[in-house]
């Protein structure tokens, strides 16, 4: 790759800006809780764990639980349908970082069976009708990835008010 | 707690698209310190300095521009957060009772990166960065949780934008002073519902320096030392759907430490004047009940009843607060040295008459994740 330090000096007030870019490959190691997670997704089942001091099931799953400081084993299957608990519509658009075009929203949904809520995206939805409390479900990736698009985002479940 | 003082401080002007590189903005607002403390760097027995490496564009960023705050020779530090926290770190050196003066210092070029790239990147790579959210979209979530669940309106949030771009008019260093009204904060462009671009805090360039002292060398400095009576930190749970968006327990629980340690039993009577840490409107609001200035769910009231405008009984963020000058983690820092300019009566048109107790907030991380809590006096 060429080297993309610097790729245009300009002027403002008679002093220099230099522009460049930071491209730096990354690897990051999921985790055994993260890799379970996304091996549920691709058989379209959504998976919490259970911290079995705190009684609270978690999701999307971690390994250690940040209120007892607990090892987590204990997984629980939860939704398929969950609960909108707060939302946004996004008006501005970011290309490079939005997976849809705006205006679209990101949601937070407690799936049923679940005590935290999962933060997503909302689609095929009338962003005029969300509104706390709507019934949501998952719409899954054709070919899952191992990542977490592999939930494409949540809808409302038909008919739910 | 061993008495320790502010016995200096010193602020750039907040804007945009500043010239003057990381090291010589740095080392303005330390020189000026100095200045304001009559000392020189050889009484400096060490230095805090407040870095991010994304924003900064460089890795170990604290080792390039620490020399402009007076590193060379001596024992220097870092922290990778709000400048509050800084300053807290600062002040436990102060108290060990190996230093006798710290600076601590922070500087941001917000304008020189990509700010909403930055943010996105504070999200887990394993689970939801690849949602693409940011501070203004994720904030709107929290917005909105907030909101709902106690009934606060849009114009309430808008008064907040209204009073503190007001205030901000009264501040030589403030990046984006304007003379609003709510009709204006309402009309303006919706970004992520139900937060509009005069919700947001502006992308700010600056920095800030302050110097701590023990109570045997703030004798020898030329101002007059503006006591720390109280400090407390605490963090929420990392991801948003495992906190309660709409009440921060994190910071009621640094508010009542830092207020036990001030001997503060009614901070609304108590408190003469707060800064805090107001990224978005709505956060004001939030922060209010939190910090006990009124009870959980009577943010809206508060800013309604006009008790935190200048001439009220404790006013807030008489500087124009983050909404009106946004450098990430210099804006906490930038909020203790506006609390010490009031206790010393040295805030000019933006003065709060009499001031004695003041409290100064920082928060760090998405949706304000952690809180600190500061209380200082004359
Ligand atoms: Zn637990």
């Amino acid at each position: 790759m060429e080297n993309e330090t610097i790729l245009e000096v300009r002027e403002k007030d008679g002093l220099l800006i230099l522009q460049g870019v930071i491209r730096v490959p990354y690897t990051w190691a999921a985790g055994a809780v993260a890799s379970r997670f996304y091996a549920g997704l691709r058989d379209r089942r959504i998976y919490g764990i259970r911290c079995p001091t705190c009684r609270l099931v978690m999701v999307p799953p971690k390994k250690t639980c940040h209120r007892c400081f607990g090892d987590l084993n204990d997984w629980v299957e939860v939704g398929p349908e969950g609960t909108l608990q707060t939302f946004t519509v996004v008006h501005y658009s970011e290309p490079e970082l939005h997976p849809l075009r705006a205006p679209f929203a990101y949601g937070i949904i407690k799936m049923d069976g679940a005590d935290t809520g999962m933060t997503h995206l909302i689609g095929e939805a009338d962003q005029r009708a969300l509104k706390e409390g709507l019934r949501m479900t998952a719409v899954f990736r054709d070919k899952p990835e191992g990542n977490y698009l592999d939930i494409r985002y949540f809808k409302p479940v038909k008919g739910a008010k | 707690m061993e008495r320790v003082a502010v016995v200096g401080i010193g602020q750039t002007k907040y804007e945009k698209g500043k010239t003057k590189n990381f090291a010589e903005l740095s080392y303005e607002a330390t020189r000026k310190a100095l200045d304001d403390a009559g000392i020189e760097l050889s009484d400096i027995d060490n230095v805090v300095t407040t870095t991010n490496d994304f924003f900064d564009g460089r890795t170990i960023a604290c080792m390039a521009v620490a020399e402009a705050a007076g590193s060379y020779g001596r024992d220097a530090t870092n922290v990778e957060g709000d400048g509050t926290l800084s300053a807290f770190y600062g002040l436990m050196r102060t108290l060990s009772g190996v230093y006798g003066t710290t600076m601590v210092s922070a500087h941001c070029k917000v304008s020189e990166g990509s700010p909403r790239k930055i943010v996105n990147q504070a999200f887990d790579p394993i689970y939801d960065r690849l949602l693409g959210m940011d501070a203004i979209s994720s904030s709107a979530l929290q917005a909105r949780a907030y909101m709902q669940r106690f009934g606060i309106t849009e114009e309430q949030c808008a008064r907040v934008s209204v009073k503190n771009h007001g205030n901000a008019r009264n501040n030589p260093y403030a990046h984006v002073p304007l003379d609003i009204t709510v009709d204006d904060v309402m009309r303006s462009p919706m970004l992520a519902e139900p937060i509009k671009r005069l919700d947001t805090s502006p992308i700010s360039d600056g920095a800030c320096a302050i110097i701590l002292a023990t109570e045997e060398r703030a004798r020898r400095a030329a101002r007059k030392p503006v006591w720390i009576r109280g400090v407390a930190h605490c963090a929420d749970a990392y991801r948003l759907g495992e906190r309660d968006l709409a009440w921060s327990q994190p910071l009621e629980t640094a508010a009542r430490k830092a207020y036990r340690m001030a001997g503060i039993s009614h901070p609304s009577r108590e408190i003469d004047v707060a800064e805090v840490y107001d990224a978005f409107s709505y956060m004001e609001l939030m922060w209010y009940e939190g910090l006990g200035f009124c009870d959980r769910g009577e943010g809206g009231r508060l800013i309604d009843s006009g008790v935190t405008q200048m001439g009220g009984k404790l006013p807030v963020n008489p500087s124009g607060g983050v909404l009106s000058a946004h450098s990430v983690q210099v804006a906490g820092l930038a909020r203790i040295a506006e609390a010490v300019l009031q206790l010393r009566g040295e805030a000019g048109k933006r003065q709060v008459p009499g001031a004695r107790v003041a409290l100064a907030h920082g928060t760090g991380g998405i949706c304000a994740q952690t809180h600190c809590v500061w209380v200082l006096s004359n």
